[in-house]
């Protein structure tokens, strides 16, 4: 498995316990119109992404996080400066 | 052509609803008389006063009142201007000196309100490399004071000590950062749990601001806040505080031991782009100031009759914001905006004011019902208070 795979697969078994409406989560899910998260949601689910990647992803970087995708990328780069 | 209104249309519509069931508008009440710290006539009924932040009963201090008129002769109704050019009598560095005094810490520095303290010393200290790393519970003034600034933020689960351990750790070694606090989460009345925090803060090599606006004057041995209390205040670099709660006028502050902590009043920009308070507003501030320092007979009133609400609240059945009391905040949880609207005004017909507290304030969605103290309840009138609420509650259905 690459890298980028083995976050998303990581990811996504992340947003699964948050997956109240069940829908089939792609790299082109959005948070807020797909998932329908509301800012707490957002924040546990954050808070359990940087636990498992042991990153910091601050709320300046979250403001550009839209969709799964970007998320993957984010968490990639945020690993490879750790 | 968009209308720029339409963005609150959501907001607009839900209060319609509420308010089309022929319910007391919970934002709109208007106090026609104020007979003391504890009473009021609003809608030509003498109603108790239970959601104040009137925490030490200050407001008509015959002392306070005195030093006020005396102000307002001899130094005018305003002083039209910014602290760092006309707007700084001796009655401003009077209550600085008053702060100074209470605090024991070296510097105090005095904005125009408490929102205007944190505001100003966040977006100030913390820059664009730097990070602020902050409680999710934190007030809409904290909030504003990183979006007023350009730092990166780092929220943290409210009180959650391991997840701020974390966070700091992930950050890198070298950058500056600001952990923000508060003693008292005003929502909840529940405290922070500030000696393991500013020890975790500390070992990280962050600054620590704590804001103490709900414990001034009451929590601690000095009445210094929930720092003081917890042993943990020569280790915080701000406390910012505010003259609008215990302190029974408007205003707010900042106090510190920070050798170059002055150098603040010419690049804070909330404490310079805006007017000063009024001579006689910071005059009755240092008159209260100093007679808090010796308020432990009242501050042990204020206990008890904290202790007494949250003991009978919890008796009748309502669930509230936390197990013990913690602060003279106690938070009585709704299950939902429609009955909490409707207990409130319950409530206010029983001839009791409390704070209706909603999404967004609220932490988790939660509707509240607010109730803040005073240091001048009576024992009776929390007997009276504890009435109101059994009546108001089976005439809701909120209690059985």
């Amino acid at each position: 498995m690459t890298d980028r795979a083995e976050t998303e697969a990581r990811v996504m078994a992340l947003i699964e316990p948050f997956n109240k409406k069940g829908i089939e989560a792609t790299e082109e899910t959005r948070f807020a119109q797909d998932l329908e998260w509301d800012s707490l949601t957002v924040l546990d689910f954050v808070a359990n992404i940087e636990d498992e990647f042991d990153i910091v992803i601050t709320m300046n970087q979250q403001a550009e996080i839209e969709t799964v995708g970007q998320l993957i990328d984010a968490v990639g780069k945020l690993r490879a400066t750790e | 052509m968009s209308d720029l209104f339409s963005k609150f249309d959501p907001l607009i519509e839900t209060r319609e609803q509420l308010l089309s069931t022929g319910i007391t508008d919970p934002f709109g009440l208007v106090m026609e008389e104020v007979v003391s710290p504890t009473v009021a006539i609003c809608n030509g009924r003498r109603t108790i006063l239970l959601g104040t932040y009137n925490y030490m009963g200050m407001t008509f201090d015959p002392d306070v009142i005195a030093a006020g008129k005396t102000a307002l002769d001899e130094f005018g109704s305003g002083t039209t201007g910014s602290r760092v050019l006309n707007g700084t009598y001796v009655g401003h560095k009077a209550v600085e000196d008053a702060l100074k005094d209470f605090y024991a810490m070296d510097h105090a520095m005095v904005f125009s309100t408490g929102y205007q303290a944190n505001l100003g010393i966040i977006s100030t200290m913390a820059g664009k490399d730097d990070y602020i790393i902050l409680d999710i519970d934190s007030h809409a003034s904290i909030y504003d004071g990183c979006a007023l600034g350009n730092a990166q933020i780092v929220p943290f689960r409210h009180n959650d000590i391991d997840a701020l351990e974390k966070r700091l750790r992930r950050l890198p070694p070298e950058a500056g950062k600001l952990v923000v606090l508060e003693g008292v989460y005003s929502m909840l009345g529940d405290i922070a749990p500030l000696k393991e925090m500013v020890a975790v803060c500390k070992a990280a090599g962050a600054m620590v601001l704590v804001d103490e606006a709900h414990s001034m004057g009451f929590i601690g041995e000095n009445g210094r806040g929930v720092a003081e209390a917890q042993g943990v205040i020569d280790d915080v670099d701000f406390i910012i505080g505010t003259f609008s709660k215990s302190v029974g006028t408007v205003g707010g502050f900042c106090v510190s031991n920070h050798p170059k902590f002055e150098i603040l009043r010419l690049v804070c920009r909330p404490y310079v782009f805006t007017a000063s308070l009024p001579p006689s507003v910071v005059a009755t501030a240092a008159t209260s100031i100093r007679k808090l320092m010796h308020g432990k007979s009242k501050r042990d009133h204020l206990w008890e009759n904290s202790k007494k609400l949250h003991g009978g609240l919890k008796a009748l059945g309502f669930t509230l914001g936390t197990d013990e009391p913690q602060s003279a905040i106690i938070a009585v949880i709704m299950p939902d905006l429609e009955r909490g609207a409707a207990m409130w005004e319950a409530l206010l017909n029983e001839g009791l004011y409390v704070n209706l507290a909603r999404p967004p304030a609220t932490p988790a969605g939660m509707t509240l019902l607010r109730c803040s103290l005073c240091a001048e309840h009576s024992a009776a009138q929390v007997d009276e208070i504890l009435g109101m609420f059994e009546a108001a509650g089976r005439a809701t259905g909120c209690i059985s």
